[in-house]
């Protein structure tokens, strides 16, 4: 937890909730604190903030809490908060905004392994239009510092057929590189 | 107000208090107090040169020390009737014998110096109580200043602000330098939901008219913030769930959960210091002013009044009806209803609404000759009564009275006004008193029934 923060009338008291609605188009402002998307979420129970928690940080405007948070790391985007939200907020959505606020603003993140996969997966998918397990894995292993974490369940899953040596790229990747960065576009402007 | 005084079936008395009541439903004689207003009520013609002349400024109670009036005033604009009053406690020929300006300044010389309280004496068959509430003392409460924080204000302060003909003309300002307010604190349960310094009870109305004042606020002067500090918000009401949710959403108003634990002063601002328990994390806020929703308590002098019309009230001084659900403006006299909040804290159209089953009770009670009434009465055995009037000491309601009876004096009750409780059948030490139903044989009747009962064929 950041230190005490005394609030003043020379800063704006909504500045984060319109950051927000800029980004996402999410309006948190609606959030009526019930808490339900907390009582759904699978890995609330892992985090440092709830997704209720983040919720009021916004309306807090506690930016500085809230980019140090692990809440949208730990977030697996199953959109279980989004569609049992009361009042229709789009709870997932507030927590990929987080994320790319947190890259974008170049802080630390506050899990940065999941960061770290995060960016390889996108990496994978706009090289080959789909996942390269292979080359995610160990390109994720590398950057994280454990270069041999999970090695023992390859051969198993090789002979298996889950995972190949060589990348295969589909047709459409070139469409697919630019749907992904499109989206990052949009989610900017939006 | 105008339109029921000129009702030619009502008669209204203000500023004046009930003084007495004696007698029962369809029945009653009430004294009444007309203080001495020291203005002539029928020549005075609202003109206002008194107030003009008058060379004593004082305090406004109206608009709760926020403005000024004269000794001589009309407590607000829509007062009925539109005639001045003269402040005894402020009046320069009251308290120092001199002056008469007004008295100079009267055409129609409608001023009357020296004027003495009236007394009046009306019959009636039925009353309605409505005395209302007051504000609980806030000053109790140190730790937010006390009442020495002078932009420590409560929800009355900024209702008479906000009011577009009040003090400030509308304008949510700072009572030590006028400058209008750009952040603003409101604490709700100043008081209520406190039962070891305030009151126990939730107040009731507090949540809602904070959202409006929050929502009025961001009307009035778009540069401001409010915060909402709360325990919960309580919104059970026709629309007032959405109202609420309009002021934090559309108006800006953040709500932090928790109950501030200090207010103090820094430069000139007011420093709130709290705790959003939904996260956990304490805060502070640089306030310009913060507004308390002090709990609601009844009128000073409601349990004296309860005394005099002799209906029961509970520790509070709230007035107690018969029934919560069933019968809730009743009181237990009959004749007497209640309605309002002097009963407990409650809003407008929860009033309004009570007012007019009062109104209908009341329209019950006159539409019959007779009066139909539960059976179950005392009733005294005037030959063994020995005259020591013990009953009449124990009766709650006022219900018995002495009568002559040749040359002896008996206890004698009252039916309409006796609420068969049995105090003064245990009270009479010759056992001369009993209550229909349930005398003495019958209860035993009804214990040894009991006892028989499963050895009868
Ligand atoms: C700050 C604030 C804002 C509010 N805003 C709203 C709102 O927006 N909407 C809403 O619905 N409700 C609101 N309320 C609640 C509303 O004020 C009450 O519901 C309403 O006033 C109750 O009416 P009443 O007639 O019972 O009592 P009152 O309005 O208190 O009237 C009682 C009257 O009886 C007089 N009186 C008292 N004792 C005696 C006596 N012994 N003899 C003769 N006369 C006597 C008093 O002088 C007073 O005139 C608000 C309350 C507060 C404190
Ligand atoms: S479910 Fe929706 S309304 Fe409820 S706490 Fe979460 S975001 Fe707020
Ligand atoms: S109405 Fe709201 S502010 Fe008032 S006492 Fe009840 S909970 Fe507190």
């Amino acid at each position: 937890m950041s230190e005490q923060e005394t609030k003043t009338s020379h800063t704006d008291p909504h500045a984060l909730r319109k950051l927000i609605l800029e980004l996402s188009g999410v309006d948190i402002g609606k959030c009526i604190q019930c808490g339900k998307c907390t009582a759904g979420c699978v890995v609330a129970n892992e985090t440092d903030w709830t997704p209720n928690q983040v919720m009021q940080l916004i309306r807090l405007n506690d930016m500085e809490t809230l980019l140090g948070s692990s809440m949208f790391w730990y977030c697996t985007s199953c959109q279980t908060c989004t569609v049992r939200c009361p009042v229709g907020i789009d709870i997932a959505k507030v927590m990929n905004t987080m994320r790319l606020l947190v890259l974008d603003k170049q802080v630390d993140p506050a899990e940065t392994d999941v960061a770290t996969v995060n960016k390889v997966f996108m990496r994978s998918l706009k090289a080959h239009g789909r996942v390269f397990e292979l080359g995610l894995v160990m390109n994720k292993n590398f950057r994280t510092g454990h270069p041999f974490q999970d090695a023992s369940m390859g051969p198993a899953m090789f002979s298996k057929g889950k995972i190949g040596l060589k990348p295969h790229n589909i047709k459409g990747r070139q469409r697919i590189k630019s749907i992904i960065r499109n989206a990052g576009r949009f989610l900017k402007r939006d | 107000m105008t339109e029921s005084s000129q009702d030619p079936n009502i008669t209204l008395y203000t500023y004046s208090e009930v003084e007495e009541v004696k007698g029962y439903v369809g029945n009653f004689e009430v004294t009444i107090r007309k203080k001495a207003r020291s203005v002539d009520l029928d020549t005075c013609t609202g003109c206002g040169d008194c107030i003009q002349k008058c060379p004593k400024r004082v305090t406004s109670e109206f608009d709760m020390g926020l403005g000024r009036r004269k000794a001589v005033y009309i407590p607000y604009g829509q007062a009925v009737p539109n005639v001045p009053v003269i402040d005894k406690d402020t009046c320069l020929f009251y308290t120092k014998g001199k002056c008469r300006m007004c008295e100079e300044a009267c055409g129609p010389q409608a001023i009357r110096l020296g004027q003495e309280d009236e007394l009046i004496t009306e019959k009636v068959g039925a009353i309605v109580v409505a005395t209302g509430f007051d504000q609980w003392d806030w000053t109790k409460y140190g730790e937010y200043g006390g009442g020495e924080i002078e932009n420590v204000i409560t929800g009355l302060h900024m209702e008479r602000m906000l009011e577009s003909t009040g003090p400030t003309a509308g304008h949510v300002v700072r009572p030590s330098d006028g400058k209008e307010a750009e952040t603003v604190v409101f604490i709700q349960c100043a008081g209520s939901r406190d039962p070891e310094r305030g009151v126990s009870y939730c107040s009731r109305v507090c949540c809602m008219y904070t959202a409006k004042h929050a929502l009025m606020l961001k009307e009035h002067q778009p540069n401001s913030q409010a915060y909402v500090f709360y325990i919960d918000v309580r919104a059970p009401g026709k629309n007032y769930e959405e109202f609420y949710q309009k002021a934090q959403r559309d108006h800006g108003a953040i709500y932090v959960r928790g109950r501030p634990s200090k207010l103090f002063e820094r430069g000139d601002k007011v420093v709130v210091r709290g705790v959003d328990t939904l996260t956990g994390k304490t805060l502070e806020i640089e306030a310009d002013l913060v507004v308390l929703a002090t709990a609601l308590v009844p009128s000073k002098g409601s349990m004296e009044l309860a005394k005099k019309l002799n209906i029961p009230h509970d520790e509070y001084g709230f007035f107690s009806e018969v029934h919560p659900k069933l019968q809730p403006v009743d009181s237990v006299t009959k004749g007497i209803f209640l309605t309002g909040a002097c009963q407990f804290p409650r809003d407008i159209p929860d009033t309004v609404a009570m007012s007019g089953a009062a109104a209908a009770g009341v329209c019950a009670v006159f539409s019959q000759d007779n009066l139909t009434i539960e059976p179950r009465i005392a009733e005294v055995d005037e030959d063994r009564c020995s005259s020591c009037f013990n009953c009449v000491d124990v009766c709650p309601f006022g219900a018995i009275e002495i009568a002559t009876r040749g040359d002896r004096k008996v206890a004698h009750v009252q039916k309409s006004l006796c609420a068969g409780c049995g105090n003064c059948a245990s009270a009479c030490r010759v056992r001369a008193i009993d209550v229909d139903g349930f005398r003495d044989h019958q209860i035993y009747a009804q214990i040894r029934g009991a006892f028989e009962w499963g050895e009868r064929p």
